[in-house]
Parts: structure tokens; sequence; C-alpha cells
């Protein structure tokens, strides 16, 4: 390995071995004093057994999450008030102990693999008076158990905050509820049809045996009864599903496959039915379970996917704060955000999340505001600065007066504009749909046909070619043609980190025209790194290396995001560190080689070098910080939200697909046209608040366009709702994510590229199926209705004609090499 | 041949229970994290902590 990687977080280590920790006699790189922290409490902990478990690096880099630590510990304090627990803490009465016991969800972020749920359960399970901890590695959330009055939640929180992970609140909401309740009755339908399937086949071996070498009378009748027996569980538990979407659909009168599903299914069992009570030729029963059992295998795994994705998100009152801290006359009270009214003083700490809307009654500080307006800077705020709830304050404390609360603040503004898009949303045409409305009512009518010409002909025989027909018609290689594909490009899409959660997607992918993208945090990073660093003037001695050096020491002492950009890192001993809100950090440096204990400034150039009035060596939308000491400006850095890797390949090769590209972003500074530029994008609009984009997206579909648009954004949320196909970055605020169709969970933009080829794919291999399933009936239904197949060839044929169509749609799961390499 | 009459019901009964069995395990929860599981149990052989 030619880079020093760390050894907690993989990133590379720009200090050499500063920080070695000693792990099983071998010292190991960390990059940075919060890795090292970190990996200090899982050794002592006993549980280095982790990172030989591990299979993927930490999701958060401790650096990354530093931010404003120290308030970290106060923030956490406010879980113990019971105000603030009422909301997700079950308390248990057991009668031997003298304490009680207290339960409560928690939902942790940064979970990257199940080394991570191992290391959380163990750390917990340590504590003492911690009963029980379960941590499930699908949704992510810790359910754990402990003494009430012995130890307090906050030192839980904090325990898993030392790990390196995030914890919040969860109570489960009704939604929630349904969505376990609708995961649990699918299980069943699915596990009663597939025993059933296995029963009624090996039932039917005998009888399939029987009728070719004879079988006695009795034996036939019993062994159709016992296989009626389970085919009646099936059609009667299994498949309502089926039969309920089926009627929903007549009921608004569009011919969905669900239709010829229910009919084919309840024809089938129906005339089984008759046959065994009549001893009739033949029975079905073994198709009836088996294709139900099929169809409801593909559903089941499709409404996973879409849990999946719900289950890590959450909802809207996950995103605002659960606590606030209110000033009265008797002093500072926390309560519940839900308690806020119109009117209270708050008190707002840095790194909080603003509860409700309000104005800034004292104090100053930043604000981001990225999730909702777009802007990658935070935003200065004083006295009279309106304030956005939801939005988080970076750097100091704020006394705010509410204004809004509830269903005025403007989140729930935001939300029903959501609300609205989503209605307005313009449904994707499902090529099968519309085959399948067609030759369902083709076969109806082609199948009465038959049914009376053969009752002129021949009515005794009438019934049972009717019935061969329908069979042989049976819409079940046309029905599975569909799921089966969409089933396997899903499951190797998200291997490739693209998940998908709505069924439209695919198809919709190959269909797009447009795509829009959102700026801050899409096409970039949402983030600021460094760009570049120029000496002030030309007598200045340092070198850049050793003036970023000085920067990082001073910039690791300040909370606003401008200084994560330096990496975090004290690099020499320091003295009288003092951070001024909205200006910069001074300092005084110890031990430097060459200097004296000189002390230096870092920030905006009039706060670090006032002598002079000093102007950025190039005028661009760029933040510029000055470094300068008491004698001299020594040198600038500019920092810019870097793009995204692989931006400009992806935006060339939507570019050679004929897509067109357009930028929507609520960031009004000339940053936007420098991404435009460097992207080639023509199409750009900037400063738009969240109604403007929508209204901008809404144009473009009523040209007649086909939209899809990626965004990270609250303010992004009501477009994707609009947006035909809507897709997130994995970083995404969780609102967005559940409202869009689609996450890149690998946040690399050119996962979009693999994405819309494999739509392009999966769409050909459905057609292809489609037109299988066409062909073989086009052959079949005149063998059938001149009477020369026998139901039982049938049915052999229909599940031959089912098996193509799943082989054909399983090449799918293959991924596509010459894309990845892009 | 006979031997079916008895046989059949049987294994229905037997199916019945194994249901009955398997909805019980979905109702008390044992299905709702199909990934940790598969994961925990090679974990935990490696040493014994305890509290």
């Amino acid at each position: 390995m030619s880079q020093n990687l760390c050894f907690h977080c993989g990133e590379i280590a720009l200090e050499g071995n500063r920080w070695n920790l000693e792990i099983d006699g071998e010292a190991q790189i960390m990059c940075c004093p919060a890795c090292k922290a970190v990996a200090e409490t899982i050794i002592g902990s006993g549980l280095k057994d982790y990172y030989r478990h591990r299979t993927a690096l930490p999701e958060i880099s401790p650096q990354q999450k530093r931010s404003a630590n120290d308030d970290v510990r106060e923030e956490l304090k406010l879980y113990d008030e019971p105000a603030i627990q009422q909301s997700f803490v079950q308390h248990f009465d057991i009668s031997q102990s003298e304490s009680q016991q207290a339960e409560a969800i928690l939902v942790i972020s940064g979970i990257s693999c199940a080394a991570c749920a191992w290391l959380i359960e163990h750390r917990l399970n340590q504590l003492e008076h911690v009963i029980s901890v379960n941590l499930n590695l699908t949704s992510h959330r810790l359910m754990i158990r402990w003494l009430e009055g012995e130890i307090n939640l906050s030192q839980i929180f904090e325990e898993i905050h030392q790990l390196g992970y995030q914890a919040h609140p969860f109570s489960a909401t009704e939604a929630e509820e349904q969505r376990i309740k609708e995961s649990k009755t699918a299980f069943r339908r699915l596990a009663v049809a597939g025993f059933a399937t296995m029963q009624v086949m090996m039932l039917s071996v005998p009888l399939y045996v029987g009728a070719m070498q004879g079988i006695l009378a009795q034996y036939e009748v019993f062994l159709r009864a016992a296989s009626m027996l389970f085919a009646t569980f099936v059609v009667m538990y299994s498949a309502r599903p089926f039969f309920s979407a089926a009627l929903r659909d007549l009921r608004t009168q569009h011919l969905t496959m669900d239709v010829p599903v229910s009919i084919a299914i309840l024809l089938a069992y129906f005339a089984s039915v008759w046959s065994t009570v009549n001893q009739g030729p033949e029975i079905y029963f073994d198709s009836v379970c088996m294709f139900t059992f099929f169809l409801l295998t593909g559903r089941f795994f499709e409404m996973r996917a879409r849990h999946r994705m719900t289950q890590a998100g959450n909802n809207l009152l996950d995103l605002m704060p659960s606590a606030a801290i209110k000033s009265g006359p008797d002093g500072d009270i926390v309560i519940p955000s839900s308690d806020i009214q119109v009117g209270d003083l708050l008190i707002i700490k840095p790194g909080q999340q603003i509860p409700a809307d309000g104005i800034v009654e004292s104090g100053k500080s930043a604000v981001d505001e990225a999730a909702l307006t777009g802007e990658y800077l935070p935003i200065d705020k004083s006295q009279g600065d309106l304030l956005i709830g939801g939005t988080y304050n970076v750097e100091s404390q704020l006394m705010m007066r509410v204004t809004a609360t509830g269903a005025d603040a403007e989140l729930n503004t935001i939300m029903r504009l959501m609300d609205r898009a989503q209605q307005e949303k313009p449904a994707i045409a499902i090529f099968a749909d519309k085959v399948a409305s067609r030759f369902v009512a083709a076969v109806l009518i082609i199948a009465s046909i038959i049914a009376i010409s053969w009752w002129f002909i021949d009515p005794s025989q009438a019934f049972w070619i009717t019935l061969a027909v329908l069979v042989v018609t049976c819409p079940c290689a046309l029905s599975l043609a569909t799921p089966t594909a969409l089933t396997a490009a899903t499951a190797s899409l998200r291997e490739q980190g693209f998940l998908i959660s709505k069924g439209h997607v695919l198809e919709g992918l190959n269909q797009i025209d447009r795509i829009v993208f959102d700026k801050t945090g899409t096409l970039t990073r949402g983030e600021l790194s460094l760009e570049q660093s120029l000496p002030a003037s030309n007598n200045v001695t340092l070198t850049a290396e050793q003036a970023l050096k000085i920067a990082a020491t001073l910039e690791q002492y300040s909370n606003h995001p401008i200084a994560r950009a330096f990496n975090y890192a004290g690099h020499f001993d320091t003295d009288n560190i003092e951070q001024v809100t909205g200006q910069g950090v001074e300092g005084q440096l110890l031990n430097i080689e060459g200097h004296e204990d000189t002390s230096y400034r870092i920030g905006r150039a009039d706060f670090s070098f006032p002598q002079q009035n000093l102007s950025p060596p190039i005028d661009d939308d760029r933040q510029w910080l000055l470094l300068a000491n008491n004698n001299q400006p020594l040198y600038w850095f500019a920092l810019s939200d870097t793009l995204r890797q692989g931006a400009g390949a992806t935006i060339a090769q939507l570019k050679n697909w004929d897509i067109k590209v357009s930028i929507l972003t609520g960031d009004p500074s000339s940053q936007v046209e420098a991404v435009a530029t460097a992207l080639k994008i023509d199409d750009v609009h900037k400063g738009l608040s969240p109604v403007q984009k929508l209204e901008l997206a809404s144009a473009w579909q009523q040209q007649g366009e086909r939209l899809m648009m990626v965004g990270d954004g609250i303010n992004d949320v009501p477009t994707l709702a609009r947006a035909d196909v809507a897709i997130a970055i994995g970083q995404a605020s969780d609102l967005t994510k559940t409202n869009a169709d689609a996450v890149i969970t690998n946040n690399s933009l050119t996962t979009l590229l693999q994405a819309i080829s494999k739509g392009k794919k999966s769409t050909r291999i459905i057609r292809q199926n489609i037109y299988w399933a066409l062909l073989y009936n086009l052959l079949a239904l005149p063998l059938a209705a001149t009477g020369f197949i026998p139901p039982w060839a049938a049915a052999i044929g229909m599940s031959l004609s089912s098996l193509i169509v799943v082989g054909n749609a399983l090449r799918l799961l293959s991924s596509d090499k010459q894309l990845v390499s892009l | 041949m006979d031997i079916i009459y008895i046989l059949i019901p049987l294994s229905i009964l037997l199916i019945g229970v194994a249901v009955s069995v398997l909805f019980w395990a979905i109702k008390s929860g044992q299905f709702d994290d199909m990934d940790s599981p598969a994961h925990k149990i090679l974990f935990d052989d490696d040493d014994q902590l305890k509290k």
C-alpha cells in the first residue's frame, strides 16, 4: 500500500503516524484524533474483533462528525427529560426488582455492515443495568431495555456516539404499523401458497401416472379431493390480493394484469371443483397453486424492496428536533418540540436543529439552510433575521422568538406542496398493462365464440374445449413477463448502488426526455473543500504546507462548516484560542521551529488583518479565507463546493443518449454558472424557490416531456413528487428519500448511467417476454379451439412457456461490465 | 393401497401443524429481521465477553 490509510475510517492519513494506536502489538495508523478516540473505545471494550469482521468501512467518518463535539453531551442530556422521553420510552413494572424497567427504540445512523451491529450490541451489553439490546440490521433500529434510575438514557446515547454512530429516538407511526402488518400478512399468504403447492404437486404425480396407466376411480376421487382441500386454502387465502386488486381495477374501468390472473385462477379452480365432484376429465389444482405461488413470490420481493427503503428513512416528525429549550421568567426549561407555542422564547445551541419558524431575538450565528434552500454556505443570522424550522444552527447560541409552529411552519408548507404535486404526477404507461387489457378482452371474446360454436357442434365437449382454450391462453407467461424481469433488474441494480422502491422506475428510465439536477449536494458534494492556496504577498517565507498546518490547527476549534475543509487536526500546541462568530479563529501557536510563539488569525480578510483593506487575489464566488499574523497577511485559501465524482462523465454520456439536462437550484450565487460550465450544461435556472422549481418542472411536462429529477434537499421534494421518475442521492434527508422513486446509495452519479442502461435492457427483455407469450398463445389457441390439445398438455405448455419467460428475465441479473469502467 | 386413506389425512394434519407453527413464528416477529442473525452467528463464537 503506497498511501497511509486510516486503520479506522479508511481515509488517507495526512500526518503519517502522528496518531498511531497500538492494536495487538502492532502500530496502526489513524488519520485524526477523532478516529483514534473511537478506535480506543472499541479496543478498550475488548471488541477489537470488530475490525476483523467488518466488511465495510464506517459510513460516517468520525472527523466529519466531530463538529460541535463539546455540545453533544449537553444536547444528549435532553433525552433524560421525562417530557422528551414521553413520546418514545415505555415503562414496565417488574415486581421483584425495586426499580422500573424502561424500553425504547432508537434509529441508528452510520451502520455500514453487520460488524457495526455486533459492535453496538456488545458495547451496550457491557453496560451495567442494561437488560437487553437488539439491533435490527435491516431497519437499523435498536431496541434497548434498561433499569430506570440506575442508568440514564443519555449515557446510552453517549456510548453509541462514542463508537462513531448517531442515535435518534424512534416512535412508531401509523404508517409504520401498517407496513409491519402488510409484510406479515404477505409472508403468511406466501407460506400457505408454498406449502400447499408442494402438497398438491405431490398428490398430482399419482394422478398424472394414473391418467396414463389407469387408476381406480375411488383413489382418483380421493386424491382429487385432497388436492382440492389445499387449493381451496390457496384460492381463498393466498390469492385474495389479486381478486381485490382486480375488483378495484374493474370498478375504475381499466383492465390490468390482475383481471386475467383472477379470471384464470377462479375459472381453473371452479372447473376443477366441478370436475372433482362430478368426476370430470381433468383437474388443474396444481396449476392454480403453482401459478399463485410464483406470482406471490414476485410481489413479496417487490414489497420487501419497497419497505426496506421507507424503513431506513422515517417521516417528517423525525426531521424535526424532539426537544427545545424554552427561556422563561423561572429560568430555562426543556420542553418537547410539540409543546412549542407561538411567542415562546427559545434558546438554540450550536449544532442544534431549529425547532420552529421564528425571528432571532439576540445572538449572532450562521445557520445551515442547505436542505431547504440549496445554498451551500451557512447564512449569517443576527437580530431580526428569519429562522426556518428544520435548519441547523452551526456556530453559536441564538435566542429566537417563535412565529409559526406545526402546520403553519415553512417545512409543512413544502409538505403540502409535495402532496399536491404527488397527485398530479403523470403515470408511466406500463407496457404489459397496455398489452394485457387488449389481450384479456380478445381472449374473453374468442373463448365465448368457441364455446358457442362447440355448443352447436358437440355440446358434450363444449365446456372442456373452452376450458382448454382458457388454460392454454392463461396469461401466466404474460403476467410473469414483467414482474420477473423487474425483480431481476431491481436485484442487480441494488448491488450496484441503485435502490428502486417504486415499480414504474425501470420502465420510466427508458422514456426519459429530460433530467433535472439539483446543484448543491447532487452535482456537487454539498460540503466545502480546499481548492487553492496562494501566498498573500511575495515576501511570505512560509511554505504552503506550513500555512495549511497552521490553518488546520486553528480551524479545529471552529464549529463552522468551513472548518471541516481543513480536516480537523492539531499540528501544533496552542494557547489563547478564541472563536469569533461570523469572523474567524484567532490563537497563539507554540513551539513552531524558527518562529516565536506568534499569534495567528484565520477568517475573513478584515478580521485576520484589520490593518489593511485586503481583497482576495481572484475575484470569484468561492469562499476566500485569509491567514495572517500580527505583522503581515500570509496566505489566502479558496474553499469551494467541489463536483461529485463522475459528474462530468455522467452528463457527457446523458447528452450522448440525447437526454436533455437542466440544473434547477435554489442557490443564487455565481457558483452555479461555474458548475454548469464545468459540466457543459446550458440550461441553468438558479435562485429558485421550491414553488418555482415545481412550476418549471410542470411546464416541461406540459410540453410532453418525460422528466427525471435527481435531488437531495427538502426544497427538491415537491419537484421530486411531481417528476415522472424521482431519484434521491444517498446522503439526502429522510424526507427526500421517502418521496423518491429510487435512491442512489453509493453516492456516485455514474450509477445513474448503469440504471438507465439497465432500464433499457429490462424494457427490451419485457418486450421479448411479452411477444413470446403472445406468440405461444397464438400458436396454441387454434389447436386448443379445434380440440387437438387435451387439457393436461395445455397445462404442460403453459408451465414451459412460463419457464422460458423466467429464464429470459434472469439474464438481467448480470451486471453491465462496459459501464462499470466509466 | 388403502393405506393412503390414513396417510394422506395424516400428512394434511402435519402440514396444518407446520403452517400454524410458522404463523406463530411470523406473529412473534422471528422473520422481522432477515439479515442480522445470519451474521451474528459468525461473530459470537470467537471469545466469550460477559458483563
